[in-house]
This record gives structure tokens, C-alpha cells and sequence, in this order.
């Protein structure tokens, strides 16, 4: 027994020797030229500074990146060691192999680092995420907004007319499975990253704020000219798609961090909820632990400030330059809580903008700077609903997000030099399978399927592009193919937002007995384990479609990372210099 | 048998309340979700009359458990609804605003989340940050303890 633990313990010791220290940039980095990053080697264990050798390309790598390498003897709370080289950057375009040694560790990574092309094709960029945004959310909304005759729809979404597609990889660096902030950090800096972090690659360390970084879009503009910046979010500001523009976190989850973070960046337009993290702890509704007020501190930067829907439009209308508009303290409510139901907390914030609205300000205010503008909007309620499996204020957040996506067409073709690009940043596992009608029977024999689904009872009598009501019969059978333990109510949630489970005693999610007497109620027994609170994200492929100039660069397969490198090309963000 | 000792003890807790409301006159000493906060906005909420008046005074108070770190504990969260918290889509720092922390004056075990709770106790009211978890609350009920609705 002793010598089969000796054995194991000696050959676990022997495998990773050879193979675990891990070099960051990962292998097959693709890193836009010019731009900064911060390079760190993890060895496996503790190494002598004199045996370690760190290259690129065979040169020693602080001569070729022009900075010295810090080594760090014992990492804190590890008990191994590491070299990192921070703010380097490359600048001629090539094949870049790394190696780092040390005693017999060794590691071996290539990087691809890209040049663009030396004439923009872009002006602006548009970018729409609806978060966690399926097929079958798309479908889902043309059916109820447009209806359907014949088995052909009665009407197209604005989505519907976009002229190019691809299919989009979510998969992170650690895990095939995604999350809203390593996707969105994708989109936003070109590299991949892992699960839960933000604008930098993850290391071992414990702090979330030292992991290696990579430039951000926002950043990349700031440092090749004069393009203004936008984020528009129906949730809260900080958190992980919005944040994505901005933030260096390994942990999305550091917000009052992330808002410091968007006060020293300070893009032209913010808009979004998330205002706890911006009011001093003594303020109740505060949700940070220090006395910084950061409201008053974007005012000082010249920020109009907008809290409201009114105060969104009278900001729009200053000449400023900058808006800072929150709309919230937390996430914003839905937009069938905001538009229709009152329910949520609209009585708390009863005046705020929908993302039509956000979607124009922000447009108008960007569109006045003559170097052009960046702007990310994002519907994230679509997600934020998704989760609960409350499709009805999915569907209807899906069907607000076509229609902004309505006035981003609208201005691409009227300035032609603007690219639109319209995508989830992962999806979910539901999909429309039929209808639901109580005159068939109660619980599952209400579902209709195959020939006896029909057509949907929804109408849009005022031609808004809403459903009049959600209540109607036949009305969507959508499901999550995975689950926590939850009653199946068979119908829209009219009263809060869908809240399926909550945790017992023992941590472990249990079907949230809210709805046990709803009539027909059922409870299906969760096939996710037991620690999982709500439906999660799938790891299908997610659809990009883009219009606009260069909008035919987006084709076929692409990783969520290589979107990046299509707009930095169509931006000539890394133009080759003389002597390149 | 226990069934009926524990219809004895909730009829006993309807009887106290009732006297209790009789005494102090209508709704003063119970406090509800609604009324924590007078003005809610943007930039900040303001605590209500009633929170303020009752500032230093015992309570009562229902809401549900929110999970706490630990099955014993002297320290959780009262919220509105019962709570999930989503590790991906949230951090433990995503409370709503309406929530009440309370402290009791031993620990008690974690009540199921779905189950009503009544907590009594001393209300706190004003900005305190918890030297242990580092959290923040603005509403308080100390030296509490609770029983099942």
C-alpha cells in the first residue's frame, strides 16, 4: 500500500514536470500588434532565477519585448514560481514562439500576432449583444410580434434583414462551457479567456485583480485615435458584458472595482442600471464598502447625468458630450415589467428608458464625434430571464432588442460607413416545441405538438410589435432542456419575474414552493446537480449576423475571439509601419 | 402529538401578536418590506417615517431566509421573497435594496428558505458594515430570534 501511494505520488510528481507550466498569452494567442498585454510564465513548481530562461523566437524574451522580466520566487499562496513581463507589446505582425525553461520544466506556446490594414473601412461600430440570445429566441419573437399564416411568417424582424452570418464558438479557455463574461471578453479584446473573468487571462494567483491583462477595444481606440466609446445595458453597468469594455478582473463579480474601473476609463456614453456601486456607503441603496461618491466624480468629468427617461432625453439634448445615465440601482426591470405589467420594481423606478430609447441617445450623442465611435448595447434581460426559464419576459426583452436593432439599421444606412454587428454572447438550451392551450387538459395535456400545436393566439391589435396580451391560448410551449427542481406552471409568469428554486438547509436548490398551487402546477425533478439554481447557459454555437461595411468578413466558423480581429482590420487599428 | 404542541405554540404566537397590536395601536412594532424605505431612487433611498420612529424599538418582522454561509449561524439576510442567488449571474454582494440583516442573540438553525419566518427583535437603522464578512446593511434587527410562520 505504502509503495503504490510512493509510485502515484512519484509519477504525479513526474508527468506534470515536464508539461505544467503554462505560458500567458496561451498557445495560439492571436494579439493585435502594437497592442499592450502582460506576458506571465507559471511554473510548476519553485525554480532557481539562474535556471530559468525565458524566449520568443530563440532571443531572450525582456530583450525582444524591450522590458525586464520580474521573477517571483513563491507566488502568494503557491508554492511555485513565476516570471512576468507587464505593458509589453509587439509590433511587427509574425509568428512568435515562446519557450520558457527551467531545470526540466519546460513549456512551448506560439502566438499570431496580427497587422490590419493600413486604410479603415469603418468609421463606427454598432455591436448588439442580446445576452444568451438562441435560435429559438428569434423564432419565438417573429412568431409572437409578426404571427405566422400558412407556416409562413406574417412579417419579418428587423434581425431578419441583416445581410451576413456566422456561426460564433463560446467555448472558454478552462471549460467547453461559457459564461457572459469570458464570451464578451472575447468579443472585446480578441482573446479567449476563462469562465468568470474579464479583459485578462487567468492566473493561479488569488487575487482577482493581478491576472496577466490584454488591451481592450476601448482602449485599442483610445490609443490608435480619437473614437468616442459607448455602453448601453439594460442591466446593472458593471456587470460582465458591459463591464467587458472596461474591466481587468479575473472575477466578474468585483463591481465596485469594475465601476472605479469605468470612472478612470470614462467612455463618452454610459447608460445602464448599477447605481448602487456608484453612492457612497453611508447612502442607503449603496452597495460599496468605502465613502467614494462616483456620481459626483462623472459630474466633475463633465458627465450630464440622466436618471430617468426624461432626464435621458433632455441629456441627449445638452451639448456636453458625455452621458452618464442610470437608470436603476440594480439590474432594469424587464421590458414587460416597464412597458406593460408594472410589476418587478417599476413601482421603485417607474420612469425607465427602454433600450429603443438608450439605443437612440447614445447613437445620436457618439454619431456627433467626427473620428467616429464604438458603441456596444446590449439587451440583457434576455439572459437575465432566460436563467428562471420565464420566457414570456425573454421573448419580450428579444422582441425590445429587434427593435433597436431597428434604430442602429436605420442610421447604418444612412451612413454607410458604419458596421453592425447583432449576436448573442452564448446561448441557452430552450427551444420552442408547440403550443400550450388549457382546452386541451390540464398540465402537460395542454401541450400541443406536431400537427395539433396550430398557430399562436397572440394579436397585436395597436401595432406596436407587442404582443396586446401574453395570457391568450393557444400561447408558446418553450422549455429548458436543463432544469433544477421547479413547478411547471404552463403559462406566463404575470405577477414577479419566475423564480423556480431556492436553497434548503443543505445548500442544495429546491423547487420554490411559490408555485405549488398554481392550478395544473407540476414538479419536474432538476436533471442539473443540485447546486445549480436556475437553467444554464448551453455550449451551441451562437449566430452573428452583421450588415454595413466590411459586414462580409463575418462567415462560416469563426472562434467569439477572431470577431475582434475582423473589426480591428475594418478599423485599421495596427496599420504597418515604415521599416515593419 | 407534536403536531398539536406546535398548533399550541402558533396559536399562542397569534394571541401575543394580537395583544401586542392592541396595545401598541394598529401596525406599530411590525414592520414590513413596503415600508423600510419612504422614497427609493436612483441615487439613494431615504428610510421611511416609520422606520425611523421605530428606530431602538422592538419589531417583528416577516420575510423569508436567505441562504447564509453557514447552517448555524448568528447572522443572516431577511429578504422579501425567497432568494436564489445565481453564482454566474450574480455575487453574494447582488442583494436587493429591501433587505433587512439580523443578528440573533444565539445561534439558530437555517429554516428552509421556503418557509415564512417571523423575526423579533432590536431595530437598527444607519450604515454598518459587519467586522467578519465585511457587509454592508443599512437595516437591522439585533438580538433577534425568529419561528417559523
Amino acid at each position: 500500500m505504502r509503495r503504490t501511494l510512493f509510485l502515484l505520488a512519484a509519477s504525479t510528481c513526474l508527468v506534470p514536470a515536464a508539461h505544467a507550466a503554462e505560458i500567458m498569452p496561451l498557445d495560439r494567442a492571436t494579439i493585435l500588434a502594437g497592442s499592450p498585454f502582460d506576458m506571465k510564465v507559471e511554473f510548476d513548481g519553485v525554480v532557481k532565477p539562474g535556471d530559468v530562461s525565458v524566449t520568443i523566437n530563440g532571443e531572450p524574451a525582456a530583450g525582444l519585448l524591450g522590458k525586464d522580466a520580474t521573477f517571483i520566487e513563491r507566488e502568494e499562496g503557491v508554492d511555485a514560481s513565476a516570471v512576468r513581463i507587464d505593458g509589453v507589446s509587439i509590433a511587427t505582425p509574425g509568428s512568435y514562439t515562446v519557450e520558457a525553461k527551467a531545470g526540466d520544466e519546460t513549456k512551448s506556446v506560439t502566438w499570431d500576432v496580427y497587422g490590419t490594414p493600413g486604410t479603415p473601412v469603418v468609421k463606427n461600430v454598432i455591436f448588439m449583444i442580446a445576452d444568451g440570445l438562441s435560435v429559438a429566441d428569434r423564432t419565438t419573437a417573429r412568431l409572437m410580434s409578426k404571427g405566422m399564416t400558412g407556416g409562413k411568417a406574417d412579417g419579418r424582424l428587423n434581425m431578419d434583414d441583416l445581410d451576413y452570418a456566422a456561426f460564433i464558438g463560446t467555448s472558454s479557455t478552462g471549460s467547453i462551457a461559457t459564461d457572459s463574461a469570458n464570451t464578451a471578453s472575447a468579443y472585446m479584446t480578441g482573446h479567449k479567456t476563462a469562465v468568470n473573468a474579464l479583459g485578462v487571462y487567468a492566473d493561479r494567483t488569488e487575487d482577482t485583480l493581478d491576472d496577466p491583462k490584454v488591451e481592450l477595444i476601448s482602449e485599442a481606440l483610445r490609443r490608435t485615435g480619437g473614437k468616442s466609446v459607448g455602453i448601453v445595458s439594460t442591466a446593472e453597468i458593471e456587470d460582465a458584458t458591459p463591464a467587458a469594455l472596461i474591466a481587468h478582473t479575473r472575477k466578474r463579480a468585483d463591481k465596485p472595482e469594475i465601476a472605479d474601473m469605468l470612472l478612470a476609463h470614462q467612455p463618452e456614453v454610459i447608460l445602464g442600471g448599477g447605481s448602487a456601486y456608484f453612492l457612497p456607503r453611508s447612502t442607503p441603496g449603496s452597495k460599496r464598502k468605502d465613502d467614494e461618491n462616483l456620481v459626483e466624480k462623472f459630474q466633475d468629468a463633465g458627465y450630464a447625468l440622466a436618471t430617468d427617461a426624461e432626464g435621458l432625453k433632455a441629456a441627449g439634448g445638452s451639448n456636453s458630450g458625455r452621458i452618464l445615465g442610470l437608470f436603476h440601482t440594480g439590474n432594469m426591470d424587464t421590458a414587460l415589467d416597464r412597458k406593460f405589467l408594472g410589476k418587478g420594481t417599476v413601482q421603485d423606478f417607474p420612469n425607465q428608458p427602454g433600450l429603443v430609447e438608450m439605443t437612440r441617445v447614445a447613437i445620436d450623442q457618439l454619431a456627433k464625434d467626427p473620428d467616429g465611435f464604438f458603441v456596444m448595447i446590449e439587451a440583457a434581460t434576455v439572459d437575465k430571464m432566460k436563467h428562471p426559464m420565464d420566457w414570456e419576459r425573454a421573448m419580450i426583452d428579444t422582441i425590445e432588442f429587434d427593435q433597436a436593432v431597428g434604430v442602429a439599421r436605420d442610421f447604418v444606412a444612412a451612413h454607410p460607413d458604419t458596421l453592425l454587428v447583432v449576436t448573442g454572447d452564448h446561448t441557452h438550451g430552450n427551444s420552442l416545441i408547440g403550443t400550450i392551450d388549457p382546452a386541451r387538459g390540464e398540465g402537460r395535456e395542454s401541450v400541443g405538438v406536431y400537427a395539433d400545436a396550430g398557430f399562436l393566439g397572440y394579436r397585436d391589435e395597436n401595432g406596436d410589435g407587442y404582443p396586446d396580451d401574453l395570457n391568450v391560448a393557444p400561447r408558446i410551449a418553450m422549455f429548458s432542456n436543463n432544469f433544477p427542481d421547479y413547478y411547471e406552471t404552463w403559462g406566463p409568469k404575470l405577477d414577479d419575474p419566475f423564480e423556480p428554486a431556492v436553497k434548503d438547509e443543505n445548500g442544495d436548490y429546491v423547487a420554490n414552493a411559490e408555485y405549488k398551487d398554481v392550478p395544473g402546477a407540476v414538479l419536474r425533478e432538476g436533471n442539473l446537480p443540485k447546486s445549480a439554481d436556475t437553467a444554464v447557459h448551453a455550449v451551441d454555437d451562437v449566430v452573428l449576423q452583421a450588415s454595413g461595411a466590411g459586414a462580409e468578413k463575418f462567415h462560416g466558423y469563426m472562434e467569439q475571439s477572431d470577431v475582434y480581429r475582423v473589426i480591428a482590420e475594418l478599423m485599421a487599428l495596427a496599420p504597418a509601419k515604415p521599416g515593419n | 402529538m407534536i403536531r398539536q404542541s406546535r398548533r399550541a405554540v402558533l396559536l399562542a404566537t397569534v394571541c401575543l401578536a394580537v395583544a401586542a397590536a392592541a396595545r401598541a395601536g394598529e401596525g406599530s412594532g411590525t414592520l414590513a418590506f413596503d415600508e423600510l424605505y419612504g422614497k427609493v431612487g436612483v441615487l439613494g433611498l431615504s428610510f421611511s417615517d416609520k422606520l425611523r420612529a421605530l428606530k431602538g424599538q422592538t419589531v417583528r418582522m416577516k420575510g423569508f431566509m436567505a441562504p447564509p454561509l453557514k447552517a448555524e449561524a448568528k447572522f443572516f439576510v431577511l429578504t422579501k421573497r425567497p432568494m436564489a442567488l445565481c453564482p454566474f449571474c450574480s455575487s453574494d454582494a447582488d442583494w436587493p435594496a429591501d433587505i433587512v440583516v439580523v443578528y440573533l442573540d444565539r445561534a439558530q438553525t437555517f429554516e428552509q428558505a421556503n418557509a415564512l419566518i417571523e423575526v423579533t427583535g432590536t431595530l437598527e437603522v444607519g450604515s454598518w458594515t459587519d467586522p467578519e464578512t465585511g457587509f454592508v446593511s443599512q437595516v437591522r434587527i439585533v438580538g433577534a430570534r425568529f419561528d417559523r410562520v
